[in-house]
């Protein structure tokens, strides 16, 4: 089960660095899909290890989370696309002192 | 009657006199007429209760209800002599500051009074709580409406005065609360948590515990009062405020500091009170002249007689500080007097200072000439600030100096050189503002009118007769201090060598 | 502690009477309206005023000047009452009501009526109604007469409050009560900012003498619980004599500030400011002797305190020196007048601090230079009338013509004051001076010193006034006043000639005697008769000078720069000014400027210096929110990082 684990903190890294790293907001969306889906990995090893279903039952939750965000985030990173013509993170750093 | 929720209806009356005046739909001069009306019902109702107080019954008019038990809080009220004459002072100046700001305050002349109906309200609650938890709340209500009058109405700077004051304030029941919760604690561990002052006057609190009790109390009144050095807030809030503002604060709300020093320093903590006398005298010594001093460099009419009240409210202060008879009744005194006399002050400036468009001494001179009855009646009022035998004042500060030099004759010294700063003040302002010839632009300056004069009159009046004869204010007082003095538990001092109080030819 | 100063003074216990008053019965009932009449002349005319829109003006004075005469009425009925009784009932009190009680200490309102009392009780009603009388004449012409006449009768029922208190607080009640009128007085005519400023300066500089009083009162509730004349009289013996030293000197710290002894004296002069009126009643005749009241009336407490009575004793040498040498040089005619009322009281203060054997000479003083002085002040009143309020003596000169009555009864009143023999001030100052003398050798001749000088500065007033050229100024036509003015200086001019008669057989020191206690004389050092000599031909000595300095001479208009430094120092008030100016007026000043930026720049700069320090705090820790997601996100993983970090120590460590 082992290999299960650590592919999910591999995932979960890569995740994490890119969201931290790149500027496109489509990647940086797509790093934090990618970080809630090595979760979601690590949650259903879980259950399997322990035997029961509670780490399944906790998947569905992030799945259906995730699905809700994808919504809300694709909708403002479209927004803010059509405005700015870029989807650079960067670009949006309105929201300061 | 005797069941009648007195104190309940003085508190609800002005609250629902400010909500009525603040939302009536025509503005002007029907929500001024109202408030005005719902102050002088207020009045009358406390003059009634009053007429039933029995002097020397302790507690009265006590209502109490059950609020939070988790706490002990309760919804409880009760006036004994300190308490109801506070509240007298509180419902008989309201009305005066409504008549006298009653075109200063336009346009927003019914916003004006629905606040100080509220400030009036908050502050009976003051005085009347006899729970501590109930204290603390309305303690703090009272600095909404108070913000909102000084933010409101006054001069250009007025609302930088006004967040001054409330930080200032708001530091100070910060450091209260912390208190409050301590005496939460303490009362906790001794059985079931109360916090009516009857159930807290009956624990012995550990003498550390009542120390840092203590502080947290005494620096909260200290800035209240105000007391040197956290009294900077009051000479800005002064200056920039309406005088009428400048009288429900220096005359009412700063009295809530002194009235919280002996209801709850020394009602509650007589330990620490007694541990911490030095400290406060000296301070209360510092404040006295310090505030004299300072008051004698103003060149801002206002500023000034705002700073003269850090003097005052020194003595007063002194006065509860030194533990005999003769300082609380003189303290307790002083506070009504000082309230009279300086609501004098300040609204006889007031006068004079929206007809000459500025509070500056230096731009004004020969007032006496154009307004005789304006500079005469400024003059009985800043004689009685200074402490003339006749008017009331004096009789309060001498009792004050008297125990003063009783406690130690340096104290006493240092307080009487106010008699000689006092005089220095008022009659150097009096000097350059009144007399002197009078400049050509004041042509125009009119003489007080019939509402003005209607208006102080009863307070000089009160003064002088005071003056000549104060006792039946302090039949009122002198049981109250004595209760407080027992609590603290000092034993009154003989004189050293007791003269025969009585020959024949006296009457008592 | 010995009596280091005074030679052989018998301080015995049994010579100080204890005030033991009986109740007041009969015409002595009447005592609360002496005080009442002229208080209610006082509401009336300064409240009827605006009330009535000024219709009182028209009788106003009429009223302030009846009421006065009325309580004169009553004091007499009373001083004949008193004459009729045996000596031991000649003292009586009446309770009006209690001032104010707390558990400690009463306060009563009561009074007293004794020998004392009454003597004075006659001088001041008596003085004041003629004063009165005067002021009608002389205020003619004022708009504001009926307030000016407020103010009279307000200070008159002071001044008797003053008098006819049982304890110390009423006493300080008319204390500070002839100080408010005395202010509202001087400053009468206060568009004129000199006058405002002395009106000030007299209140403020009494204000410091009440520091001495107060705290006495303080003194007396600790250590006796009362301030009742009686209760402290009969206790005193009981008491240390360091308590009766403090308390003497507070209460002479009280007294000189009233009756401008060194070292707050500097008001008196300027306070000639006031109507000459005022000056006559307030600042010669009465108000200023009130210093002297205090220590005759304490004469309990000052018996048993000898370092007191001494210090009493020096202050009242120096300042009746130092009135006399500031009275030499002035010009203006009412500040030479204000210099002999210093001196003069220096006089009477050197009597009260000789103890029992001067008490009743003091008040003897007291009463002739009530009526000399109140004589030469409204004379000079009178010129002044005459001659467009000029005060300048250079520009008098030959008046005696124009003016015959004022001169004729200002020469009284000018005789009585240096002694010449047979006149009032004779027979009260020789007596001071002889006890003097016997007490203290050098006291005795500088108290001889200054009758000499009382007889230079006088001596060159009456040549500077009546005789010598004309020096008027242009346009001025002298003329004699009304007869509502020149009938009180008649009368006191009178008063002045016949007050001697009140020595005739020692009445006055046996009047008194219930009250101040009486003594065996002691035999001065030399006969009587030889001192009277000396004292007259001293005065013959400063009347000479007078006349050979400037009777001889042309009077310049001017008063020549070119002096002395003696000279230039008396114009300059010896300095007093400027000692009071460089040792607390500047140091105060700056003092409270520099305390006045302490508390804006360091106190409250304080509360501002937070409220900016948290400002730039917030201004540094601001720039963090830069606005990037990327920095955010990272902030973010470190608080979790932080966080799984602390959980991971906490648990396996």
């Amino acid at each position: 089960m082992t290999e299960y684990i650590v592919l999910s903190a591999i995932l979960f890294t890569i995740g994490c660095v890119g969201v931290l790293v790149r500027r496109n907001a489509i990647v940086v969306f797509m790093c934090v899909e990618l970080m809630l889906n090595a979760s979601n990995l690590a949650l259903v090893t879980f259950a399997k290890q322990h035997g029961n279903l509670d780490g399944q039952i906790a998947a569905f939750f992030v799945m259906v989370v995730a699905a809700a965000e994808v919504v809300v985030g694709l909708a403002i990173i479209m927004t803010i696309f059509r405005t700015r013509r870029s989807a650079s993170v960067d670009d949006a750093s309105l929201l300061k002192y | 009657m005797s069941d009648f929720p007195w104190l309940t209806t003085l508190v609800v009356l002005p609250l629902l006199g400010a909500v009525v005046t603040g939302y009536l739909p025509s503005r002007g001069i029907i929500a001024r007429q109202v408030g005005l009306g719902v102050a002088l019902v207020t009045l009358v109702v406390a003059v009634v209760m009053a007429t039933q107080y029995d002097v020397g019954g302790g507690y009265q008019f006590a209502e109490e209800h059950e609020w939070i038990s988790a706490f002990g809080a309760h919804y409880a009220l009760g006036v004994d002599g300190l308490g109801l004459l506070m509240v007298l002072l509180t419902v008989v100046l309201v009305p005066i500051v409504m008549i006298a700001s009653w075109h200063e305050t336009d346009p927003k002349a019914d916003v004006f009074f629905a606040w100080t109906l509220a400030l009036e309200a908050f502050s009976i609650a003051v005085f009347a709580a006899t729970d501590v938890f109930l204290f603390y709340i309305v303690f703090e209500a009272t600095l909404i409406p108070a913000y909102f009058l000084i933010g409101g109405f006054g001069r250009e700077g007025r609302t930088r005065a006004a967040v001054k004051f409330l930080i200032y304030q708001l530091a100070g029941g910060l450091v209260m609360l912390g208190s409050v919760i301590g005496l939460y604690v303490v009362s906790a561990q001794a059985g079931s948590p109360s916090y009516l002052l009857s159930d807290l006057q009956g624990l012995s609190i550990d003498p550390t515990a009542q120390k840092w009790i203590f502080a947290g109390f005494f620096v909260a009144f200290a800035i209240k009062a105000p007391m040197f050095p956290v009294h900077t807030w009051l000479a800005d809030t002064t200056e920039k405020a309406t005088t009428g503002t400048s009288v429900l604060l220096v005359c009412v709300l700063d009295k809530i500091g002194t009235f919280g020093m002996i209801r709850f320093c020394l009602g509650l903590l007589p330990d620490a009170s007694q541990w911490a006398t030095p400290f406060v005298v000296v301070l209360a010594l510092i404040s006295i002249v310090y505030g004299a001093l300072v008051a004698i460099g103003q060149d801002d009419m206002l500023r000034l007689i705002g700073l003269t009240s850090l003097s005052h409210f020194g003595l007063i202060v002194l006065g509860i500080f030194v533990f005999t008879s003769e300082g609380g009744a003189g303290a307790i005194l002083y506070m009504v007097n000082h309230g009279i006399a300086t609501a004098a002050l300040f609204l006889l400036a007031g006068f004079a200072v929206r007809r000459r468009g500025t509070a500056l001494i230096s731009q004004m001179g020969g007032i006496e000439k154009v307004a005789p009855v304006l500079a005469g009646m400024f003059l009985v009022a800043g004689l009685a600030a200074c402490g003339l035998p006749g008017l009331s004042p004096f009789v309060s500060e001498m009792l004050v100096i008297i125990s003063a030099f009783d406690y130690a004759w340096w104290a006493g010294a240092v307080a009487v050189t106010a008699i000689v700063l006092a005089a220095i003040y008022v009659l150097w302002m009096y000097q350059r503002a009144m007399t002197g010839p009078t400049a050509a632009d004041l042509e125009g300056f009119t003489d007080l009118d019939r509402r003005e004069v209607g208006v102080v009159a009863p307070l000089l009046v009160a003064l002088v007769l005071f003056g000549f004869y104060p006792q039946p204010l302090l039949d009122v007082i002198n049981p109250s201090v004595e209760q407080t003095l027992t609590q603290v538990g000092v034993v009154h001092e003989e004189p050293t060598v007791p003269a025969a109080p009585a020959t024949e030819g006296e009457g008592h | 502690m010995t009596n280091i100063f005074l030679e052989g003074g018998d301080h015995a216990v049994s010579h100080v009477p204890v005030v033991d008053p009986g109740a007041a019965d009969g015409v002595l009932g009447l005592l609360w309206l002496v005080i009442a009449l002229p208080l209610l002349g006082a509401v009336v005319l300064l409240l009827g005023g605006p009330l009535t829109k000024g219709r009182i003006d028209r009788w106003g004075h009429l009223l302030g000047t009846a009421l006065p005469i009325g309580s004169f009425v009553i004091s007499v009925l009373m001083f004949v009452e008193l004459l009729g009784r045996e000596e031991s009932e000649r003292q009586v009190s009446q309770h009006l009501f209690t001032w104010f009680e707390t558990r400690g200490l009463s306060v009563g309102m009561d009074l007293l009526y004794d020998p004392l009392a009454a003597l004075f009780l006659l001088l001041i009603t008596g003085v004041g109604s003629l004063i009165h009388v005067y002021s009608i004449g002389y205020m003619a012409h004022d708009p504001r007469r009926r307030r000016f006449f407020g103010y009279l009768n307000l200070f008159v029922a002071a001044m008797l409050t003053l008098i006819l208190s049982a304890n110390y607080l009423g006493l300080f009640l008319g204390w500070e009560g002839v100080g408010l009128a005395s202010y509202l007085l001087i400053g009468f005519w206060q568009h004129k900012p000199s006058a405002a400023a002395a009106a000030k300066k007299a209140f403020v500089i009494n204000r410091v003498g009440d520091i001495g009083l107060s705290l006495g009162i303080a003194l007396m509730f600790v250590t006796f619980g009362t301030t009742d004349f009686a209760a402290i009289s009969a206790v005193t013996g009981e008491v240390g004599e360091g308590t009766l030293t403090a308390l003497g000197l507070l209460l002479l710290l009280g007294a000189c500030g009233k009756s401008a002894q060194v070292p707050l004296q500097a008001w008196l002069l300027d306070a000639m400011e006031g109507p000459t009126p005022v000056s006559a009643l307030i600042h010669a005749a009465t108000m200023v002797t009130a210093g002297v009241y205090l220590v005759v009336r304490s004469n309990f407490i000052f018996e048993l305190a000898p370092v007191a009575q001494t210090v009493v004793v020096v202050v009242a040498t120096v300042t009746l020196l130092w009135g006399a040498i500031l009275g030499c040089a002035r010009d203006d005619i009412k500040k030479v007048l204000a210099g002999s009322t210093m001196s003069q009281i220096g006089y009477m203060m050197l009597g009260a601090g000789l103890g029992v054997a001067g008490y009743a000479f003091a008040i003897f003083h007291l009463l002739t230079h009530g009526f000399f002085k109140a004589n030469m002040f409204l004379g000079a009143g009178s010129v002044m009338h005459g001659m467009d309020d000029d005060v300048d003596m250079r520009h008098y000169g030959a008046l005696r013509s124009a003016m015959p009555v004022t001169f004729l009864t200002f020469a009284m009143g000018y005789l009585a004051i240096i002694g010449f023999p047979g006149f009032s001030g004779f027979w009260s100052k020789d007596k001071i001076i002889e006890t003097a003398l016997a007490e203290n050798l050098v006291v005795g001749i500088l108290a001889v010193l200054g009758a000499g000088i009382t007889a230079f500065y006088m001596t060159r007033l009456m040549l500077l006034t009546y005789f010598t050229s004309k020096r008027w100024e242009k346009g001025v036509h002298p003329h004699e006043s009304p007869k509502v003015m020149t009938v009180p200086l008649i009368v006191l001019a009178a008063l002045s000639v016949l007050g001697g008669v009140m020595i005739a057989g020692d009445w006055i020191v046996e009047f008194l005697a219930p009250v101040v206690g009486e003594v065996e004389h002691h035999e001065p050092p030399l006969p009587a008769l030889v001192i009277t000599l000396i004292v007259v031909a001293t005065v013959a000595l400063g009347v000479a000078a007078a006349w050979f300095f400037v009777g001889r001479r042309d009077v310049p208009r001017e008063a020549p720069q070119q002096v002395s430094f003696v000279t230039r120092a008396a114009r300059a008030d010896l300095y007093g000014d400027a000692i009071n100016e460089g040792l607390v007026v500047g140091p105060g000043r700056h003092l409270v400027s520099g305390l006045t930026t302490m508390d804006n720049r360091g106190v409250d700069g304080a509360v501002e210096g937070g409220s900016s320090a948290v400002g730039g705090l917030a201004q540094v820790l601001r720039t963090v929110q830069n606005g990037f997601v990327r920095s955010y996100a990272l902030s973010l993983l470190a608080g979790v990082l932080l966080v799984v970090l602390t959980l991971m120590v906490v648990n396996f460590a």
